[in-house]
């Protein structure tokens, strides 16, 4: 090792022979920049679940066009309507082929041993087969029987095994909103930060569930596009159809990023997390500030001599930061088994989308050596210290 | 090349400001020849250091001038001192070898000090070196594991591995037992005679006295007596 770093180095690695010489100091180190990086992984592990939940119920549909309401929120499971005059409107169009509305309300499933379940509900016409996923065109026709649904298998506080074999042919009942409904078959989608499982039904059943909604006052509206047809530009000509801010006009992918954004700026959660990244990122920097600035101060009358030597200022740096880079090259493996660990321990326990993505483990490893060079940068002010002529 | 390795003229300096401004040095004026060996005599306090510190670059010139190797410092700035000094070797009372490097390591930063190099001739080159002064077997001990003889002789290779113009040495003998403290000055006389290395050295050692080609005395900041030494071979001494 000190040959090789002796050769990619030029000179001697005196850095990482004192890191070396020093072992408790060294893991010391090594754990505080592993528990920097456990931090700000596990938070924007959940950021990143958090964001991931919020485009799961988007991928079920794709339309080429999302018209919402202009309320304030950005969320796609947001309370607020919009007239389904809309979506007549936008049919004028002559690049719009064709249209449905969707129809979202909530409710608590209160299964047997008194857990209960936030479940998000969706509402759609059981035609509405070109705007969903591929995978539940077919069975959406078949809620068009009333009293049926799709249910998660994967909703949160809820044993789900029971529904494994729900079909059409052999619906399981269960009962919600005081309803008899019948389960005909299966989506796996799951809980996010704001419900615990997602289940869609006709139109009509959802209008069963939730009385006091009617079907002029969709959730969304989701619009088909001529194959040749520009959505950008559609959605321009469309916005001066309507009276101004009647309503949003956003592609999916819009929609969703929009979404996100929203709640990672605008909401509590997201800055949360924004926080507690800022508070690992500060951890680390001070731990890794307290180890390099002792090692400095250890080293000081070695510093002196060299500088008596004629070493200049560079040399001096380049130990610091040679010292940084490794603590934040070694530190950071330890981090990433154990975030990876309590990935996916907390995937498991609550079912949320959180698993470690190649750009995130990149972009901490990064920001582990920016920030343990930061460190190493504050520290050098200790060498000031190193006066070679009080060495006689 | 001129054969004056330094040069000090009307040498004055001052430590602190104000009340506490003390001067240590008054109008010293000396020259050492070229691969001369001097040796700096004086009680405890007499500016022995600190005329050492000024001429070694380790400290800025206020008053007078030092020539050193043709060049000017007084007034000099802090990086052409930095690189002056890496003509000079220094060796210091304590030792200060890097504990974290081994006696080979140390040695090889003298040698470093001058850029990229083979690492491979560099640790050849210390090994050698250390040979010389009957640490061959000590090549790969850390400082922590040698005795203080032994890591003063570290610290003499280490000045001595870079093949400096002049070598500055405030008592290094005092941690050496007899037979080795001498043979370390031997080596210096012995590098001056083929490398014209020069050295300005602060001892008591009456058996270094005998060595030196000029012995010049300080008390209280000045120069009281300046003669040649007992050296036999006195060609290079000089004139005072
Ligand atoms: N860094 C310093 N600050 C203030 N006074 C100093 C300093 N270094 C040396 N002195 C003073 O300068 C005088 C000469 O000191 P020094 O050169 O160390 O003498 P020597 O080496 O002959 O014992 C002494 O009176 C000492 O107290
Ligand atoms: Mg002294």
């Amino acid at each position: 090792m000190t040959a090789f770093l002796a050769r990619l180095l030029g000179r001697l690695p005196i850095g990482y022979l004192q890191l070396m010489h020093h072992p408790g100091r060294l893991l010391a180190a090594l754990a505080g920049v592993a528990f920097a990086n456990v931090l700000v992984f596990v938070q924007l592990g959940l950021a990143g679940s958090m964001a991931e939940s919020v485009a799961i119920p988007y991928r079920l549909f794709q339309p080429d066009l999302l018209i919402i309401s202009p309320a304030e929120s950005e969320s796609l499971s947001d309370a607020s309507t919009l007239p389904r005059q809309r979506m007549f409107q936008a049919l004028v169009h002559p690049d719009v082929t064709g249209g449905t509305p969707i129809y979202m309300g909530r409710s608590t499933w209160i299964s047997g041993n008194d857990a209960s379940s936030s479940i998000q509900f969706f509402g759609l016409e059981p035609d509405a087969g070109p705007f969903v996923h591929e995978a539940l065109a077919a069975p959406l026709i078949s809620l068009s029987l009333s009293d049926t649904a799709l249910v998660d298998t994967l909703t949160r506080f809820v044993d789900m095994r029971g529904f494994a074999a729900a079909h059409p042919e052999a619906p399981v009942p269960f009962e919600m909103q005081g309803r008899q409904l019948g389960a005909i078959g299966t989506v796996s989608i799951g809980g996010g930060f704001g419900g615990d499982g997602v289940f869609l039904v006709s139109d009509q059943t959802f209008f069963q569930l939730f009385p006091q909604r009617s079907s002029a006052t969709p959730s969304h509206i989701l619009l088909a596009l001529d194959p040749g047809a520009d959505p950008g530009r559609v959605a321009t000509e469309l916005a001066q159809l309507y009276p101004p801010d009647a309503v949003r006009i956003r592609t999916v992918t819009q929609a969703m990023e929009q979404e996100v954004r929203y709640q990672m700026t605008e909401r509590p959660t997201g800055l949360i997390f924004a926080f507690g990244v800022v508070i690992g990122i500060i951890v680390g920097i001070v731990i890794a500030y307290q180890v390099l600035s002792a090692d400095v101060a250890d080293h000081i009358r070695e510093y002196a001599t060299f500088k008596a030597m004629g070493f200049r200022q560079g040399f001096f740096v380049g130990i610091i930061l040679e010292e940084a880079i490794i603590l934040a090259a070694i530190g950071f493996w330890p981090g990433l088994a154990l975030s990876e660990l309590f990935y996916r321990s907390l995937a498991y326990l609550t079912n949320i989308p959180i698993f470690m993505t190649p750009d995130r483990a990149v972009a901490v490893f990064i920001g582990t050596i920016i920030a343990c060079a930061m460190s190493g940068v504050l520290a050098m002010r200790k060498l000031a210290a190193a006066e070679p002529a009080d060495l006689f | 090349m001129t054969e004056t390795a330094i040069e000090v003229t009307a040498l004055e300096h001052f430590f602190g400001d104000g009340e506490a401004r003390k001067q240590a040095l008054f109008d010293v004026n000396l020259a050492v020849a070229r691969g001369s060996l001097t040796v700096l005599m004086g009680p405890s306090g007499s500016g022995k250091t600190t005329l050492l510190t000024l001429m070694g670059c380790l400290r800025e010139v206020h008053a007078g001038s030092v020539r050193l190797l043709d060049r000017e410092l007084f007034q000099s700035d802090e990086i052409s001192r930095i690189d002056m000094r890496r003509r000079l070797g220094f060796i210091f009372q304590a030792h200060n070898l890097h504990d974290s490097l081994t006696a080979r390591q140390n040695v090889m930063m003298g040698l470093q000090v001058h850029g990229r190099g083979d690492p491979k001739r560099h640790a050849l080159a210390a090994d050698h070196l250390l040979d010389l002064l009957g640490l061959g077997q000590r090549l790969d001990y850390l400082p922590g594991n040698l005795s203080g003889g032994q890591k003063q002789r570290v610290a003499i290779a280490r000045a001595l591995a870079s093949n400096p113009d002049i070598i500055f040495a405030d008592e290094p003998t005092a941690a050496l037992d007899k037979v080795s403290g001498l043979a370390a000055v031997r080596l210096f006389k012995d590098l001056g005679r083929a490398r014209g290395t020069t050295t300005v050295m602060v001892t008591h050692d009456p058996r270094i006295l005998d060595l030196a080609d000029r012995v010049v005395t300080l008390e209280d900041g000045r120069i009281v007596e300046d003669r040649a030494g007992t050296a036999r071979n006195n060609a290079s001494t000089a004139p005072a």
